[in-house]
């Protein structure tokens, strides 16, 4: 959609850059002036949200590099050496530890938006798509680096998780030395994990650049997910939603730096502050919380392998969504059966994520196991089925029109 | 216009947004100052930045060479020779003029920083011309209170900031 | 007509809430252990602070009980001095230091040169390496302390009840094997350190009475310092950031309010 506003360059200097790299014109129209449905909630704000974490990960990592000895030998004492002589080396260690904690807490709640408003529907398969990429790459960043402190989790998690690899038939073992360097996680595999922790962000930077420019082809979804009918229904992005993503963004600060100042280990695991011994295991090995849900489905299952295709399974069904749920409604305010499935989903993620910290025996192993069913049955069969067979409420007509369609109907 | 005049006026409105921004580049402005100050030395290094260094075991005529931030730095105990020859050369014509007075505590001890000023190499002790030291990267020559008396080096040997805690004990830096 | 998603947003941020409160050892739920006592720190809480008496004093247990088994490798002596901790003079840290030696390069001999430490040395070891450790002490290695009240989960409350928790007399029914003493907050409820404190195991430089229980807080706290040594400065921080942040959010929320009174 157009809009009024057209960059016009007004300085020879501004002029002469515009023939040559037009970055002012391009911020002007996919920054300041991009039409942006004006009926968006707080949901919509964790897209900036997710970009501020990236940076913040992003520039207080590269400080931490400065710092940190990626060796086995020095490794842990490094990490303590940045908190406590490193000037203000414990600010800047809590707030990446934090920080990754947040990113996924906020990543968490931008993906439940778009399975709730649809956003993941025709034309936005390829924006969920990419947004898959760069969740599972955030995975792979946030597993490395939990690694680099060399405590005992941090060890003992990356043992559990690559010897996974061995179960894969034939290739499984020559995988899993390949990963490794060595026979076991050593020196080798500490320090390529350095080393692609450090890469990886910047490949999810490229990823969100292509997530945004996928977004601003059709645009923003709503939350009534009816599409824009033109300028009625837009307001430009700036000052809009630059100062109402930036509210948010404070808010979410609040959050941030309680944990940072006030209770900076609560999400992470005591084990860590022992240093590595590949000789003493600890009593329960368990990732950082946001991999729990994970964690629950690996263990739910007796067979490695199975448990094993599972996990991967759990992400890899996400890629597949805009075809398992092909209903035409999107916004589930308008699907209430979907919604009640979508509660109960919600739900079954919180528990997938309270089982995968205790051990699986008894009732916890057996609700591990209806939890593992439901998040599959929710992607295979819940939602083609309602694409089939739900009956949807009816919708409104426009943003900007608050005419309900079968009022529509029923007139004619 | 009348309109013009009204605008003039900062409303309440602009007053909050003023507010808000001052706020924002407050914060931002803070933020920024750890993820500079960290480049700044740390505790560990700062706390080796100054060394006491023993000195009873020195005889005259002799001295101790030890690491001080990373350099070089010579403490030598002067014989009364050495620093009749050091003082009468003050008059001398110096490319660096300066009063051995001026660049000892107590005559009977020299400390100086064991880096030429030329290009940064060690200079040799009790070699050269001078009673001093040597440069043997080009060739500056040193006197007995750490001048430069030939070659390229531009100024005399670096005094380093030292006290004496007592008669047996110096802290550098 | 009630927006049906406010229903979700409630769920969602109170079960994010629900679950901050969640108690810690859910996570990796351990055995059944006693639940620790709290006597209560002055560092506790978002304005709390050490007591630097205290430090002091538990500093002195771990030089005169501890330090015989447990090294504390990430501290040194300069660490003695700074502020927020036990905050003794340079000359006091610089005694302590001056008891213990360490190897500081190599003669024209090629012999190690032995000298006393300074502030800018860590604090020394008892043993040379682990094995050395293990063997003085029936197989088991007595943890270093720089970071044990971060690396327990109960965290000092845990440390505090452990170190006070053998005067508890040991169940008839229970089979322990000898080399270890029961103390029923330790996991498996038999420990391999024997008991670490008596009543005037110390004699405090400032006069406290020094009973088990006294010891136990003092050298807690002591503890608790070395593992969070910024603790004061990340607490003040944090009330001049949450201050900030509090004002902040509420401009932003206005000007937020006022920009899209306009729109529709």
């Amino acid at each position: 959609m157009a809009s009024d506003y057209q960059y016009e360059p007004k300085y020879s200097l501004t002029k002469w850059l515009d023939t040559r790299l037009p970055l002012i014109r391009f911020t002007s129209e996919h920054v300041l002036q991009f039409p942006t449905p004006k009926n968006l909630n707080y949901f919509w704000t964790f897209g900036f949200i997710l970009t501020m974490c990236l940076v913040t990960q992003i520039i207080t990592g590269i400080i931490l590099a400065m710092h940190y000895a990626p060796t086995t030998l020095n490794a842990f004492d490094s990490i303590e050496h940045i908190m406590r002589n490193v000037n203000y080396g414990w600010l800047i260690r809590y707030m990446h530890s934090n920080g990754a904690s947040m990113f996924f807490l906020a990543v968490f709640i931008h993906m439940f938006r778009g399975l709730y408003y649809g956003s993941y529907k025709e034309p936005r398969e390829v924006i969920w798509i990419l947004g898959c990429i760069i969740y599972f790459l955030m995975i792979m960043t946030a597993f490395m680096g939990y690694v680099l402190p060399w405590g005992q989790m941090s060890f003992w998690a990356a043992t559990v998780i690559i010897n996974l690899v061995g179960a894969l038939p034939i290739i499984g073992d020559t995988l899993t030395q390949l990963l490794l360097g060595g026979f076991a996680v050593d020196n080798p595999t500490l320090n390529r994990f350095f080393s692609l922790h450090y890469l990886l962000p910047f490949i999810i930077f490229g990823v969100v650049l292509l997530h945004i420019w996928a977004l601003h082809v059709p645009g923003n979804n709503n939350p009534i997910g009816i599409s824009v009918q033109g300028k009625q229904d837009t307001v430009s992005f700036h000052p809009y939603y630059t100062i109402k993503d930036f509210f948010a963004y404070t808010v979410f600060l609040v959050l941030f730096c309680y944990f940072i100042f006030y209770n900076p280990n609560i999400l992470g695991h005591a084990d860590n502050y022992i240093e590595a011994d590949p000789m003493v295991t600890p009593a329960h090995i368990v990732p950082e919380w946001y991999l729990l849900p994970f964690y629950a489905i690996l263990r739910a299952v007796p067979d490695k392998l199975t448990g094993v295709l599972l996990m991967f399974g759990s992400i890899a069904v996400l890629f597949f969504l805009p075809w398992l749920d092909s209903a035409k409604v999107r916004s589930a305010r308008y699907r209430p059966i979907y919604k009640y499935f979508f509660v109960l989903f919600f739900i079954d993620c919180l528990m997938l994520g309270y089982l995968g910290g205790v051990v699986p025996e008894g009732i916890y192993l057996l609700l591990s196991r209806i939890c593992t069913i439901y998040y599959f049955a929710f992607f295979f069969v819940v939602m083609p089925l309602l694409s089939r067979f739900e009956t949807t409420k009816p919708i409104p007509i426009g943003i900007s029109n608050p005419t309900l369609s079968k009022d529509i109907l029923t007139a004619e | 216009m009348s309109d013009t005049i009204d605008d003039d006026k900062p409303t309440r409105r602009d007053f909050l947004y003023i507010t808000t921004g001052a706020f924002g580049a407050v914060g931002v402005a803070s933020v920024a100052w750890p993820l500079i100050d960290q480049l700044n030395p740390d505790a560990s290094v700062k706390a080796v930045s100054s060394i006491e260094v023993d000195i009873s075991s020195i005889e005259p005529g002799s001295f101790l060479k030890i690491a001080w931030r990373g350099k070089p730095v010579y403490i030598r105990r002067r014989t009364e020779e050495e620093i009749i020859l050091a003082e009468k050369d003050d008059n001398e014509s110096l490319p660096d003029p300066q009063k051995d007075s001026e660049r000892v505590q107590n005559k009977e001890w020299l400390i100086v920083l064991g880096v030429c000023t030329h290009l940064g190499c060690i200079p040799i002790a009790n070699q050269g011309d001078y009673e001093g030291w040597f440069c043997p990267c080009h060739g500056s020559h040193y006197d007995i209170s750490g001048r430069i008396r030939k070659g390229p080096a531009p100024t005399n040997l670096e005094v380093p900031p030292y006290q004496f805690v007592n008669e047996n004990l110096i802290k550098i830096g | 007509m009630i927006n049906n998603f406010k229903i979700y947003y409630f769920i969602s941020i109170s079960s994010l809430l629900f679950s901050l409160f969640l108690p810690v050892n859910l996570i990796g739920a351990s055995e059944k252990t006693y639940e620790n006592i709290k006597p209560g720190f002055s560092f506790e809480g978002p304005m709390g602070t050490f007591d630097r008496a205290q430090l002091r004093r538990g500093y002195q247990v771990y030089r005169e009980v501890c330090a015989s088994c447990h090294s504390m490798k990430q501290l040194s002596f300069r660490n003695l001095v700074q502020p927020g901790g036990p905050e003794y003079t340079e000359a006091d840290a610089k005694v302590f230091a001056a008891d213990y030696t360490i190897i500081d390069g190599f003669d024209d001999y090629g012999d190690p040169i032995e000298r006393s430490r300074i502030l800018s040395d860590s604090f020394p070891s008892p043993f040379e390496n682990k094995e050395a450790a293990k063997a003085s002490n029936n197989g088991a290695y007595p943890p270093d302390l720089s970071l044990i009240v971060k690396a327990r989960s109960g965290g000092y409350n845990y440390i505090y009840s452990l170190l006070q928790g053998y005067s508890l007399v040991t169940p008839t029914n229970l089979e322990l094997s000898d080399s270890l003493s029961f103390n029923p907050w330790f996991p498996g409820s038999g420990i391999a350190m024997i008991q670490p404190l008596y009543d005037e195991s110390v004699e405090y430089e400032d006069g406290t009475t020094p009973t088990i229980d006294q010891m136990s807080k003092d050298v807690t706290a002591f503890l608790a310092w070395a593992s969070e040594p910024e603790m004061e400065e990340r607490k003040r921080l944090g009330f001049i950031v949450m201050s900030f942040l509090i004002i902040f959010v509420l401009l932003m929320y206005f000007t937020t309010r006022r920009l899209w009174s306009e729109v529709h």
